[in-house]
């Protein structure tokens, strides 16, 4: 038998929860720029809706991560995005480190910050964001505190995202990953050599294929 | 990510290493209340460096930079309310001897109130500075004659929606002002022009915008915002339960 083409990368509760958390951040920096750009915003109009609409959007953006912890997928990856390894530190020292020559498991230390870093800002926006909404509720310098850090935040987040496209975009077999669950096994070899081989023990021809591996093309 | 499950389940070679994940995200929660807590400075010393620049900033970028003393727009209809200078007019009228509707040349032909003041928002950014000239509310009001018994003003817009009012003393007071010029130049659209109100001692939602009537009343009518909840004596620092320094 042979080893399996393709390995499965994230199973379709992963692929929900990706998509809802980023439609949900792609309202949430939409809705910003119409309330924070003037241009923008003079011509949108309609602030108390488009204000309504981002404090919804942004108070929802944990849901799809806690009703993610249903899955056992999820919680393994959330597992996984939580350690830093010996060789995620090199990897992130390392000036060739695409070369496969670092044990890397299923996410690399990139993959890792970007994901710690998305969560801690949903956090703070939404701490933030309340003290700004619910400002009744507080000393006044504090909301111009929430502020501050809100703006600021936001403009880091901003950056983050264009930096998550911009590196998907660089690697269309790492994208099909998110969008249809499964990658190439020399793909998984090159960019996640640990994980691929955990995921396919012996990758010699006649060796046993595990379940999570399917072994048609790439569709 | 957060350690949300027992880490002895299911243990797979790549989970080994330190939970730096978990570090990063209640490093930047420690971060975010510090940060509430004490931003304030810290917006205060950047609003000190950044000013200077926004002064002489031609591109108008600088605005994008998170400081706390820049105008945002609010309107509370779909879009920019529209008058060009030909087509706007002020109506005058109620409990007045002589009801007028003026246009933007009748108001440049009266006399003339000019103002260097802050404007401060009650959600908390301030502008300090503006320079603001028109016409100021008492002189128009002895221009059309206020009747025995008027108590109070009030304010419409040509958005046709936001409404605002003052008592009849706090409408005589010098630092309020019928306003055609502000920052050096007409009133621009998103600023509330041709024509808006400018009440220098109050908080920025009495300054209605796109102002296009005064009407003189028995008793004062609360406005948009402040059937929202705000106070009717929108004094900066002594109301809304905020401490603001005084604008005026």
């Amino acid at each position: 038998m042979h080893p399996p083409a393709e390995l499965l990368r994230f199973t379709r509760g992963e692929h929900w929860v990706h998509r809802t958390t980023a439609l949900l951040m792609g309202i949430c920096l939409a809705t910003a720029a119409i309330l924070y750009v003037g241009a923008l915003a003079t011509a949108v109009g309609n602030r108390a809706i488009i204000e309504w609409i981002h404090v919804i959007a942004g108070l929802s953006l944990p849901a799809p991560t806690l009703i993610g912890l249903l899955s056992k997928a999820f919680r393994g990856d959330v597992r996984r995005l939580n350690r830093f390894s010996a060789s995620d530190w090199k990897w992130l020292r390392s000036s060739t480190r695409r070369g496969g020559t670092l044990p890397i498991g299923k996410f690399n230390a990139g993959q890792k910050l970007n994901a710690n870093f998305q969560l801690g800002a949903i956090l703070v926006m939404m701490l933030t964001g309340s003290v700004m909404r619910f400002a009744n509720h507080w000393p006044i310098e504090w909301r111009t505190g929430a502020t501050f850090v809100h703006d600021w935040i936001a403009y880091a987040i901003l950056a983050v995202v264009l930096g998550h496209v911009y590196m998907a975009n660089r690697d269309p077999e790492a994208m099909r990953g998110m969008r249809t669950g499964y990658v190439p096994l020399t793909w998984a070899e090159r960019e996640h050599g640990e994980w691929a081989a955990r995921e396919v023990p012996n990758t010699m021809p006649d060796g046993e294929t595990p379940a999570p591996a399917r072994s048609h093309g790439p569709r | 990510m957060t350690d949300l499950i027992d880490e002895s389940t299911d243990a797979q070679p790549d989970e080994g290493g330190r939970p730096i994940g978990r570090r990063i995200v209640l490093g930047m929660v420690g971060l975010g209340v510090l940060g509430v807590v004490f931003g304030k400075h810290l917006q205060d010393a950047e609003n000190a460096v950044l000013r200077p620049v926004e002064e002489h900033d031609p591109t108008g970028l600088s605005s994008l930079v998170p400081a706390g003393d820049s105008f945002r727009f609010y309107s509370i209809t779909g879009s920019e309310p529209h008058r060009t200078p030909d087509d706007y007019r002020l109506t005058v009228d109620g409990m007045v001897d002589r009801p007028i509707t003026l246009t933007l040349a009748d108001l440049a032909s009266m006399p003339q109130t000019a103002l260097v003041k802050d404007f401060q928002c009650v959600t908390g950014w301030r502008v300090p500075g503006v320079h603001w000239a028109g016409v100021a509310l008492p002189d128009l009001l002895d221009h059309v004659g206020v009747q025995k018994g008027a108590a109070a003003v009030q304010f419409t817009s040509f958005d046709g929606e936001y409404t605002e009012s003052l008592s009849l003393d706090q409408a005589r007071r010098r630092d309020v002002l019928v306003a055609t010029q502000m920052l050096g130049g007409p009133v621009s659209r998103a600023h509330g022009g041709p024509v808006r109100l400018y009440v220098a001692p109050m908080y920025g939602y009495k300054s209605a915008k796109w102002l296009s009537g005064i009407k003189v009343t028995s008793a004062v009518i609360p406005g948009f915002w402040e059937d929202n909840g705000y106070d009717i004596d929108a004094w900066v620092g002594k109301s809304n339960g905020r401490s603001d320094a005084p604008t005026s």
